[in-house]
């Protein structure tokens, strides 16, 4: 039979029950709107890690101490990294813009009778060009009261705002872990970006956050600024070398250190977001199954109600496949449309879900290939649900099949 | 048209061996008007099953348009009946969600023929039903569902039509409408096996066959 009758034919059938056929798709329908959501939140999880890599600079290397233990268990910080290690960088390693050493903690800070737990981060001058903050009001420290060990501070947007309200931070004395600080500057509000919030933290200079605020001899980081993006490997291998001169590393040993570049950052972030993606459209898969299942019942009792029919046909030609072909018909308009239905629900509910208060910070991103993606396994469903059901109205007998009541 | 030579078909029903067919032969030409009498268990059913190439015999041949059908495969026989052979059942048997056009020209949509539609109006018009083309099966009254059937039986203009108990669920009057019906097919060509019980329905066919525990007891003009 000429393939668009077919069609038509499995159509008009549908059509001529709506409300089961609707019940059938539903399945499907929530599958696919749920596989939809959820890879859009994957997809907006992983854009909104990206934008926030990208925004850091291509040209930053971020070198930490080797942690022990396994995969991001530590166990305790190592100290292997000194102030005299920038030095010697910045001194040995050619190729490099900006150097800062960095140390960070989290502490009480105090305005009046307001406080907040916050991120601090004592580091040079150069620190907010090399992680592209830039100051909104005010000034940022100076060289000379880094080497003074001065108590200034600059504080993002929101801490501000936690502190001050709407009032004028500048030049007013704040309490950091009970320690006296003049805010001197403030930063341009930059968002939430993902898990680091770069609005929420006080930076102050290193030496007075190793001396006075953490007690610290060793340094938690070093940033560094390329002068050129396409040098990034060469200074990286030179840092490399440079530092474990420094911590006499036996040839052939690990490194004590770990560089990190915006690439492996990525890496590393697109895996994590990948698995996250993955595991979120995984679950949401299921429920697609499900749908099929849905399917598969409908499919049958509409195969048994119809078997005097499927008699008829067979009585006047319809070959074992012609009834095949007509029942996987059915099957696959049910689960295409409602695939297509589920889309346009799956999109809905990405817009939707950040218009909820408790979510407003998620993001979601709807892309093309995921689209494709889940309206093809809803027709695959369609096809593996609904071949038992056709194959079993194919293999009617046509006498028994005129016979039934 | 149509020679069965020593038909013969067991069944197995709940343990108990049934012969339904023991050894039947018969011929059939050309516009001829044939009843196929007996009572109920006398095998006129699996006759007509066998004729109409919805089963196969155990033995014995069956020759269509002196083509041997006795032992062909299951689409081999869903393209002659397709092809070769109309149905028309005591209940009608049309789909219900389709006009009577639809009906009609589905047989040739399934040999994929192109001027189904062209061809199936033709055949209601055979029938008297050229204004009724649109109308769906529960639109139409007993005796117009069943000439419906009729066209889509003669829609693929087949060598032999198979009519089931055709009258059974119609009036008197009805009935005898589609008996006459019948009678100027046959005059036009057209072969017609009628399957009755009713000896009234014999009576208006040439020849009546009869018969009984699978056999063909007597075979003649009119006889009851």
């Amino acid at each position: 039979m000429l393939f668009w009758t077919m069609v038509k034919a499995a159509f008009q059938s549908l059509v001529a029950h709506k409300l089961r056929s609707f019940l059938a798709m539903l399945g499907i329908i929530i599958g696919v709107g749920a596989v939809i959501s959820m890879l859009a939140l994957g997809a907006g999880a992983r854009q909104q890690v990206m934008t926030r890599i990208s925004a850091m600079g291509t040209n930053l290397l971020i070198v930490r101490p080797m942690q022990r233990g396994m995969h991001g268990v530590t166990s305790g910080i190592q100290q292997t990294l000194s102030l005299d290690d920038v030095r010697a960088v910045l001194d040995r390693v050619g190729g490099i813009g900006l150097a800062v050493p960095v140390v960070r903690g989290s502490c009480q800070v105090k305005y009046m009778n307001r406080n907040t737990r916050t991120s601090v981060i004592g580091s040079g001058v150069p620190y907010l060009a090399v992680r592209n903050f830039e100051i909104d009001r005010g000034r940022n420290f100076t060289e000379l009261e880094t080497e003074r060990v001065a108590r200034v501070a600059v504080i993002g947007s929101g801490t501000a705002r936690d502190l001050f309200g709407e009032g004028e931070p500048l030049e007013q004395t704040i309490k950091i872990n009970g320690i006296n600080f003049r805010v001197i500057g403030i930063l341009k509000s930059k968002g939430d970006q993902g898990y680091f919030n770069a609005d929420d933290q006080v930076i102050i200079p290193y030496l007075t956050a190793m001396k006075q605020i953490f007690g610290l001899t060793y340094i938690h980081e070093i940033d560094i600024q390329a002068a050129d993006a396409a040098d990034l490997s060469r200074v990286q291998e030179d840092m490399a070398g440079v530092l474990r001169r420094r911590h006499r590393t036996q040839d052939g040993a690990p490194n004590d250190f770990d560089v990190r570049n915006q690439a492996d950052i990525i890496e590393a972030a697109s895996n994590v977001s990948q698995t996250f993606t993955l595991l979120l459209g995984g679950i949401a898969s299921i429920s697609l199954l499900v749908g099929g299942i849905g399917i598969m019942n409908i499919m049958l009792v509409t195969v048994t109600e119809r078997t005097r029919e499927i008699g008829i046909r067979k009585a006047i030609g319809a070959k074992d496949r012609d009834i095949l072909s007509q029942f996987l018909v059915e099957a696959i308009l049910m689960s295409g449309f409602g695939g297509m239905l589920g889309v346009a629900a799956g999109i809905g509910a990405a817009q939707a879900i950040p218009l909820i208060p408790a979510f407003s910070t998620f993001v979601t991103v709807i892309e093309i290939p995921n689209i494709i993606l889940a309206i093809s396994f809803a027709a695959g469903v369609g096809i593996f649900f609904g071949f038992y059901p056709a194959q079993r109205a194919a293999q009617l007998n046509p006498i028994d099949a005129l016979r039934y009541e | 048209m149509i020679q069965a030579e020593e038909l013969h078909k067991t069944y197995t029903l709940g343990g108990e061996t049934i012969r339904a067919l023991d050894g039947v032969s018969l011929r059939i030409g050309r516009g001829e008007l044939v009843a196929v009498t007996g009572p109920s268990g006398s095998g006129k059913s699996t006759l007509m099953h066998i004729l109409g190439c919805l089963d196969t015999p155990d033995s014995g041949r069956y020759l269509l348009e002196d083509k041997d059908v006795s032992r062909l495969s299951k689409n081999r026989l869903a393209e002659i009946r397709n092809r070769r052979i109309g149905f028309v059942f005591q209940i009608f048997n049309l789909l219900p969600r389709m006009s009577a056009l639809e009906n009609v020209e589905l047989p040739l949509l399934y040999s994929g023929v192109r001027e189904a539609k062209e061809r199936a109006k033709i055949a209601l018009a055979t029938v008297g039903l050229g204004d009724r083309m649109r109308h769906e099966p529960n639109q139409l009254s007993g005796g117009q569902r069943q000439r419906v059937a009729i066209a889509r039986a003669i829609v693929t203009d087949p060598a032999i039509i198979l009519a089931d108990e055709p009258t059974g669920n119609l009036d008197t009057k009805t009935g005898d409408e589609i008996l006459t019906l019948f009678g100027h097919l046959c005059s036009e060509g057209r072969t017609i096996l009628v399957v009755t019980h009713e000896p009234d329905v014999a009576q208006r066919c040439q020849r009546a066959i009869h018969m009984r525990d699978g056999r063909v007891v007597e075979s003649g003009q009119g006889i009851i």
